[in-house]
């Protein structure tokens, strides 16, 4: 049995190859993309819209909601990075009630890459806020002692993002896949009700994380919050 | 097996930027812009809602406002109205009131003009007339003039005179320096006034040139004046004695009328009992010429309440009596009648006493 997607690869040439990830992925691209696209081309600005606009707009308001409750100010400047990591973890967990289906974050790849983007994200969130000296300035709050430490945090939290994702929905579809061989019956839909719920929650967990890292990040450094310590 | 695969890690990453693009351009931008755009246009119309409710209190305050000045001014305008009404009806009554008061006082005036020029007319006329009977009767029967009756009359009352009044007179004639003066309503001829002058030698012993003088207001008298002393005999008091009688006539016709009228004035049902609202009508309508034999004959019939009126046409009747009878002699009748009326009138004028009096004036 296949531990990832990865190992399910369609074609390859040399190193470049299409695994069922990959494949994957881009069709979640696609749905999400190409359903956007026809939900606002049409939309309506008056009181009467489509129910189609009408979830689109909750969703959106609520992951602004959500990441102004964190502590950043300018919600809309984050929405992009952090609303698509939302929705696309979010996504790629709810459709593993497709038949056949893999989801690409089951990946350790794609959640390595998820967990590289924050890493990359946040110095450049972080700089662009207050600067290159000021934000290394952080690594040295609030001793220098603890420089080495808060590197090793930064390294380790993206590190635990990803470990975390891809163990949770990796867990899911190895249990499924377990019951299916033992149980064919009913525990497997059981299951398959629980995984959604673990990715939803996963999903949430992994923007919040990415959001509070941000926010940490571009914040006045008085008090900057350390969340990394206490995830697990 | 590697739990990794660098490539796809890569490509992960790659696909991962691809669809923060594609989304951050397909569905965060268009949703946030509608989603602001409703919530401006909510607000908008949450603004225009309130401006025109602001406009809407504003525009009913106003209509109240005006309401409430149109109510008051209704009110002053009215009120201004009535009083005006009020002060016109006043005035309007008032310039009735006092039209009428005119046309009372006019018609007074009138009618005591009519009375005058009746008086007048009748006295005029009963002179002329009892001229004429006498100078006829006197003509007709003694062959004699009107004017040398009078004279002699007058002579006759001067030699009958008494003594003392005779003394008087010489009296006064022979103490002023003054001339005799003879006052006739008429011209006398020279054989009356030579009558004359010597009768007043006769009795008086006085030999004097008396001036004689015309004075028709004398009416058809003689008068002998001098000093203070005057002998006189003329029929203004046969005439005064008969307008009197006139004009108490005339007085209860005004009375009766006045009666009438207003009762005609307040829409009263004429009462059977006056009978004299009928007839003074129609004496009215007869000409004024007619006018003294009408009230002559009516008032004896309808004027039963009163017995003065009863009593006036017999007055009038002796009264007329007298006059044609006076170019003879008076009759005693007349005579008392003639003092009852001096009596009541306040000026002396009744000298008709067959003696004549002397009088200071």
């Amino acid at each position: 049995m296949r531990l990832s997607p990865d190992e399910l690869i369609f074609w390859q040439y040399g190193f470049i190859k299409l695994n069922a990830t990959i494949v994957y992925t881009w069709g979640l691209m696609l749905i999400m993309v190409v359903s956007s696209k026809i939900i606002t081309s049409k939309l309506s600005t008056g009181l009467e819209r489509s129910r189609w606009q009408n979830i689109l707009e909750i969703i959106v308001t609520s992951i602004l909601e959500q990441i102004e409750d964190i502590g950043l100010d300018q919600p809309k400047k984050y929405l992009g990075f952090l609303g698509t990591l939302f929705l696309f973890i979010g996504m790629a967990n709810l459709c593993i009630i497709i038949p056949g289906y893999e989801p690409p974050t089951g990946s350790l790849s794609t959640t390595a890459a998820l967990a590289l983007c924050v890493f990359v994200a946040v110095p450049l969130f972080g700089i662009e806020e207050q600067g290159v000296g000021n934000y290394l300035k952080t690594y040295t709050e609030p001793t220098i002692i603890m420089l080495p430490f808060n590197i090793i945090s930064e390294l380790s939290r993206t590190l635990a993002l990803a470990i975390r994702l891809f163990g949770n929905i990796m867990s899911g579809s190895m249990i499924v896949a377990i019951l299916l061989t033992i149980t064919p019956f009913i525990f497997p839909i059981v299951m398959t009700v629980l995984g959604l719920l673990v990715g939803t929650v996963q999903a949430y967990i992994f923007s919040v994380l990415a959001t509070v890292y941000i926010a940490a990040a571009t914040r006045e450094h008085k008090h900057g919050p350390k969340t990394g310590a206490k995830e697990g | 097996m590697p739990l990794i695969d660098w490539f796809t890690v890569v490509a992960q990453v790659v696909n991962f930027l691809i669809l923060v693009w594609l989304l951050k351009r397909f569905l965060y931008k268009p949703i946030l812009n509608a989603v602001d755009a409703r919530e401006k246009k909510v607000a908008d119309e949450l603004k225009n809602a309130d401006a025109k409710e602001a406009e809407a209190q504003k525009e009913k305050d106003d209509f109240k406002h005006k309401n409430e000045e149109f109510d008051q001014q209704r009110s002053a305008l009215l009120n201004k109205a009535k009083e005006e009404a009020k002060a016109e009806h006043q005035r309007l009554l008032e310039e009735i009131r006092k039209e009428a008061s005119d046309l009372r006082a006019k018609q007074q005036e009138a009618l005591r003009n009519e009375e005058q020029n009746l008086s007048q007319e009748i006295s005029h006329r009963t002179q002329q007339e009892v001229f004429n009977i006498a100078r006829k009767a006197l003509t007709d029967l003694a062959g004699t003039s009107l004017e040398e009756r009078v004279v002699d009359v007058f002579v006759q009352k001067l030699r009958n005179m008494k003594d003392e009044e005779k003394n008087q007179l010489v009296s006064a004639l022979s103490t002023s320096s003054s001339q005799l003066l003879i006052r006739t309503a008429f011209d006398l001829p020279q054989a009356q006034r030579d009558l004359i002058k010597k009768t007043i030698k006769e009795t008086l012993g006085i030999e004097t040139q008396p001036r004689f003088e015309t004075a028709p207001d004398l009416v058809s008298g003689i008068e002998l004046t001098t000093d203070g002393q005057k002998v006189a005999w003329s029929i203004a008091d046969y005439l005064s004695s008969l307008q009197k009688s006139i004009d108490n006539l005339l007085k209860e016709k005004n009375t009766s009328k006045a009666k009438t009228k207003s009762q005609t004035k307040n829409n009263k049902p004429r009462s059977e009992n006056e009978p004299e609202a009928e007839q003074e009508p129609e004496a009215e309508t007869n000409k004024p010429k007619l006018k003294t034999e009408s009230e002559v004959e009516t008032k004896p019939e309808t004027d039963y309440n009163k017995p003065k009126s009863r009593k006036e046409p017999e007055i009038e009747q002796e009264s007329d009596a007298e006059q044609e009878l006076d170019a003879e002699q008076e009759p005693e009748a007349g005579q008392e009648s003639a003092k009852q009326q001096s009596e009541t009138k306040s000026e002396p004028v009744a000298k008709q006493e067959i003696n004549p009096k002397l009088e200071p004036t």
